[in-house]
């Protein structure tokens, strides 16, 4: 057999991601400099990502790509990046006493948070072994992860411009992702603007909370902390109890920006370019919006039900009900992560409609992932126009949303995205219990569940002993690594990973 | 006036043969052996040459209007933008394209047309008009939609019958413009009496005009199920403006990729796609409850059989569109309700515009015997500030006014209502007087 994809082009640009990551190891350098801390793991990090860089680059000195080798540049790319970024873990902490000196699970850190997941593996946040700046390259693989790595590429790389619209399809989260300007490279660099602009917004308002008195712990650092996983729907938190640990006005600031990391960003760019009632005209923005009120709405009456073995809501007002309950809805429906109690401590009711709602997603464009209300709504009209043509076969009904009609062949990409996604889901979860049980650990349904749809939705924390101030230490080895798998899966929305599995991709 | 008539064919041929007696026509046309037809069948100055060559245009000299009406929507607009070149020349065309028209309503005078007929939206408007009273043989709206005009027959079991107008005039706003029966026009008075077979025109608000038609036939009255056959752009376009009356339809056509186009085009229209000859399929879409069906196919004469075909289900109104002129009265003849011809119909809006700048809208009933125009009253019209009374007495006897519409309100016109400058008024004219009375208003 021989191959007929240009591995050599996709590895040479992977390549020259690769080297530029060692730009955005400059800021926990700065960070490590400013605390005392050790230097060392970001500067040998830097020389690595330079060296495997620009060997990578040698490959192929003139890369040109067609659209298999953009869907294999992609999974180079982030793999390779995801590598790279866990050996800062295992060079700051060797010798400790941390999780994290296992390479496993330095791995599975540094991919959970590149790809905006969250999970953590981090037995003990509050051991003194973690620096500030070790904590801040945390967060700040999820900012990078958030917008993409490959799309931030675009924004500064020229050689991926041509057949950048491909890579910027198959990275961006959603179907029918458009070009907003002539040119792939200014759409990539205003993606990264606005989403640098809405980010240093979230810190200042933050750090002004801080400043005015309303938020006692949040200091600068913790500011930039959560600015850079807010908007990148990441979810981890340099504190023990994630958000729980801070004030309710901070609690109520991260809201809107947690609604803003699952909002298509081109609404942003028409609204900045003057058409004031677009947000209003999209339907899909709509929808959104509606669905969490709907499901708040739920929350909020589990959780005035709930059986009070809660601490949270032993002793709470009204307000803070209504505060807990929008926070979780939000951070569940953009697949966030943040947590501002333990949901674990909730009924069964509550549990399980997290779980279903960790299906949902955020608008296309959006950092947010899993299936995403467009793909949903386009499905549900489906239904309904395949029942209707039951009864009327030769009706023509063209499946209208959001002034697109979508045509048959995108309906069907979009049915077969979701069936893929569940399917992926069921069996996945039966290899993790399988896998669990192989080393004596028995899974809960929701525990197991909780964790393949957590990862694959890139939602981050599960249920039972891998919740919100849990980790998934408890599974095996293997079903880490798979784990791992899973969040780029779903971080790249399945197909440009599962595409390398079929035979066709690699023969002509 | 000096008129350039741009293409010979059946629109252009009817203009022609309609203003060659009041203005002086030229009418060019590319096909040499059309021209001469023409030159002996007509009393204008027929020339051969394409309208769109700048030279051509010089050729004929000066011009007060040209009129372009080719088949061709772009050539139509080249024309009157070549001619706005040589000079202002007030310039009007045809155009099947119903886009066209929507961006030139948006600006009037782009394309360098001053006034432009859309036969798509015009033959549209016809059916839709006809349509939404069942019971009449013709109808049509005036002053935007606030004032209607329909004909209706005197049945044998109708209640009217032998009444005298001022017994049967029992409707709000409303006038009874006109009784026609075979061999004359009889402008009513209040002690006419109505009789069997004649044809009455009435004039008012659509709602009276409603109530009128509901109590001269209580059974045939609600539309429901409007059944479209034929995916043409004027089905299509009848399709919407259906939609935009809240009368929403179906429309069927057996080409699978135009059923895709129209069902993405209109959204509120169920649009199906299969052989619209199946009778089955008619059937088992229940085209049986439907009382208005609208056929248009490739061909008349597949109009006509699937016009037969679901006559015989016993629809009881069908409207068939017809693109060639001649076979209106045979559709006609073997009981098609309403026959409308697309090229009839501009040709009618555009010569009815050129009689009179101000006339607004024309309908016109009983092939060609009766004409109803809006014409609105400028600043130096004779009929400002005179009331209706002094009007009609001027006139020669065959002339109604059946409203009047001044800010968007309709008055009921009676002998002392006044005409003001900026009225819109809807008058009902014999054809035989009206250039006549045209000059004198």
């Amino acid at each position: 057999m021989t191959i007929r994809v240009n591995w050599k082009a996709a590895l040479s640009l992977a390549g020259t991601i690769t080297k530029w990551l060692a730009i955005a190891l400059l800021l926990p350098l700065v960070v490590a400099i400013y605390y005392g801390d050790p230097i060392l793991p970001f500067v040998i990090t830097m020389g690595i990502s330079l060296f495997i860089g620009s060997f990578l680059e040698r490959l192929d000195p003139d890369p040109h790509m067609s659209l298999r080798d953009s869907f294999l540049m992609l999974v180079f790319a982030w793999i390779i990046v995801a590598c790279i970024g866990a050996i800062p873990y295992l060079i700051a902490l060797a010798g400790t006493s941390s999780s994290l000196v296992h390479p496993i699970n330095a791995l599975f850190e540094s991919v959970s948070g590149f790809t905006t997941t969250g999970a953590t593996v981090i037995g003990d946040l509050s051991a003194d072994h973690y620096s500030p700046s070790i904590l801040l390259w945390r967060q700040f693989t999820q900012w990078l992860g958030g917008m993409g790595i490959v799309v931030l590429a675009l924004a500064i790389i020229p050689e991926l411009s041509p057949g950048g619209a491909r890579l910027l399809d198959a990275e961006a989260p959603g179907p029918r992702i458009k070009k907003l300007t002539p040119r792939i490279a200014e759409t990539a660099r205003f993606f990264w603007m606005l989403y640098l602009g809405i980010t240093f917004l979230e810190v200042f308002i933050l750090y002004g909370l801080h400043i005015v008195g309303l938020a006692p712990n949040m200091d600068f650092y913790n500011a930039l902390c959560h600015g850079f996983t807010t908007l990148a729907s990441g979810g981890f938190s340099p504190a023990v109890r994630s958000v729980e640990t801070f004030s309710a006005a901070v609690q109520w600031v991260i809201i809107p920006f947690m609604i803003a990391s699952g909002t298509n960003f081109a609404l942003f760019y028409h609204f900045l370019k003057g058409d004031r009632r677009t947000f209003f005209k999209d339907s899909e923005f709509k929808y959104y919006i509606i669905l969490m009120g709907i499901i708040g709405a739920v929350f909020f009456i589990l959780f005035l039900n709930s059986n009070f073995s809660n601490s949270t809501f032993q002793q709470s007002t009204l307000l803070t009900t209504v505060r807990h309950a929008l926070f979780q809805t939000v951070s569940v429906i953009t697949t966030t992560g943040y947590v501002s109690f333990d949901f674990t401590t909730l009924g069964m009711p509550a549990q399980y409609l997290l779980l279903f709602c960790m299906f949902i997603g955020g608008s296309i464009g959006s950092t947010s992932c899993s299936i995403k209300i467009l793909r949903w709504i386009v499905i549900l009209k489906s239904f309904r126009k395949n029942l209707f043509s039951l009864i009327h076969p030769d009706a023509v009904l063209p499946l209208r949303f959001n002034n697109n009609v979508y045509d048959e062949s995108e309906i069907k990409k979009i049915h077969t995205f979701t069936l893929l996604f569940l399917f992926i889901f069921a069996i996945s979860t039966l290899l993790v219990v399988l896998d669990s049980a192989r080393v004596g650990i028995n899974l809960s349904l929701l525990e197991a569940m909780g964790a393949v749809a957590a990862t694959l939705g890139n939602f981050g924390p599960s249920f039972g002993s891998s919740g919100p101030m849990g980790n998934y230490l408890l599974f095996p080895w293997t079903s880490k690594l798979y784990m791992s798998l899973l969040m780029i899966a779903g971080r790249l929305e399945i197909f440009p990973l599962i595409v390398l599995l079929t035979r066709a991709f690699w023969k002509s | 006036m000096r008129i350039l008539i741009i293409g010979a064919g059946q629109v252009g041929y009817s203009i022609a043969e309609n203003l060659s007696d009041a203005h002086q026509i030229v009418i060019m046309d590319i096909d040499p052996d059309r021209v001469s037809e023409i030159t002996y069948s007509l009393d204008v100055l027929a020339t051969c040459g394409d309208g769109n060559d700048l030279k051509n245009l010089e050729g004929i000299g000066e011009v007060d209007m040209i009129i372009a009406c080719t088949n061709d929507d772009e050539k139509n607009l080249i024309a009157c933008e070549s001619a706005k070149l040589l000079g202002d020349t007030f310039t009007v065309a045809r155009v099947k394209n119903s886009i066209l028209f929507d961006s030139w309503s948006r600006s009037k005078g782009a394309f360098g047309v001053d006034f432009m007929a859309c036969s798509d939206r015009l033959t549209a408007e016809a059916i839709v008009n006809i349509a939404g009273i069942p019971a009449a043989l013709d109808a049509d709206s005036f002053a935007e939609g606030s004032v209607q005009m329909a004909e209706f027959e005197i049945r044998p079991n109708s209640a009217l019958i032998d009444q005298t107008i001022s017994e049967a005039d029992q409707f709000e706003s409303l006038t009874f413009a006109a009784i026609i029966t075979d061999d004359e026009i009889i402008i009513p008075s209040g002690s006419t009496k109505i009789p069997l077979g004649s044809r009455i025109v009435v004039i008012g608000t659509p709602e009276s005009v409603q109530s009128f038609s509901s109590t001269l036939e209580p059974t045939n009255n609600v539309i429901k199920n409007i059944v479209i056959l034929g995916g043409s752009s004027i089905a299509a376009e009848t399709a919407s403006i259906f939609a935009t009356r809240d009368m929403p339809s179906t429309l069927m056509t057996p080409d699978k990729d135009l059923s895709l186009k129209l069902a993405e085009k209109l959204p509120e229209t169920v649009v199906m796609c299969h052989d619209v000859t199946d009778l089955d399929f008619l059937e088992s879409e229940n085209i049986t409850q439907s009382n208005l069906v609208v056929v248009h196919l490739d061909s008349d004469e597949e109009t006509l059989l699937v016009s037969l075909l679901i006559k015989q289900l016993g629809i009881p109104r069908i409207a068939a569109v017809v693109n060639s002129g001649d076979y209106i009265s045979l559709f006609e003849s073997v009981g098609i309700d309403v026959a409308v011809n697309p090229r009839e119909v501009t040709a009618e809006a555009l010569i009815h515009f050129t009689h009179n700048v101000n006339t607004k809208h024309v309908a016109i009933l009983d092939s060609n015997r009766v004409e109803i125009l809006e014409i609105e009253i400028d600043s130096h019209s004779k009929l400002a500030g005179r009331n209706v009374q002094e009007i009609t007495s001027k006139m020669p006897s065959s002339i109604v006014i059946g409203a009047i519409v001044r800010d968007g309100q309709v008055l009921a016109p009676r002998g002392d209502t006044m005409v003001q400058y900026e009225d819109h008024i809807i008058v009902l004219i014999d054809v035989a007087v009206s250039d006549k009375i045209l000059k004198q208003l």
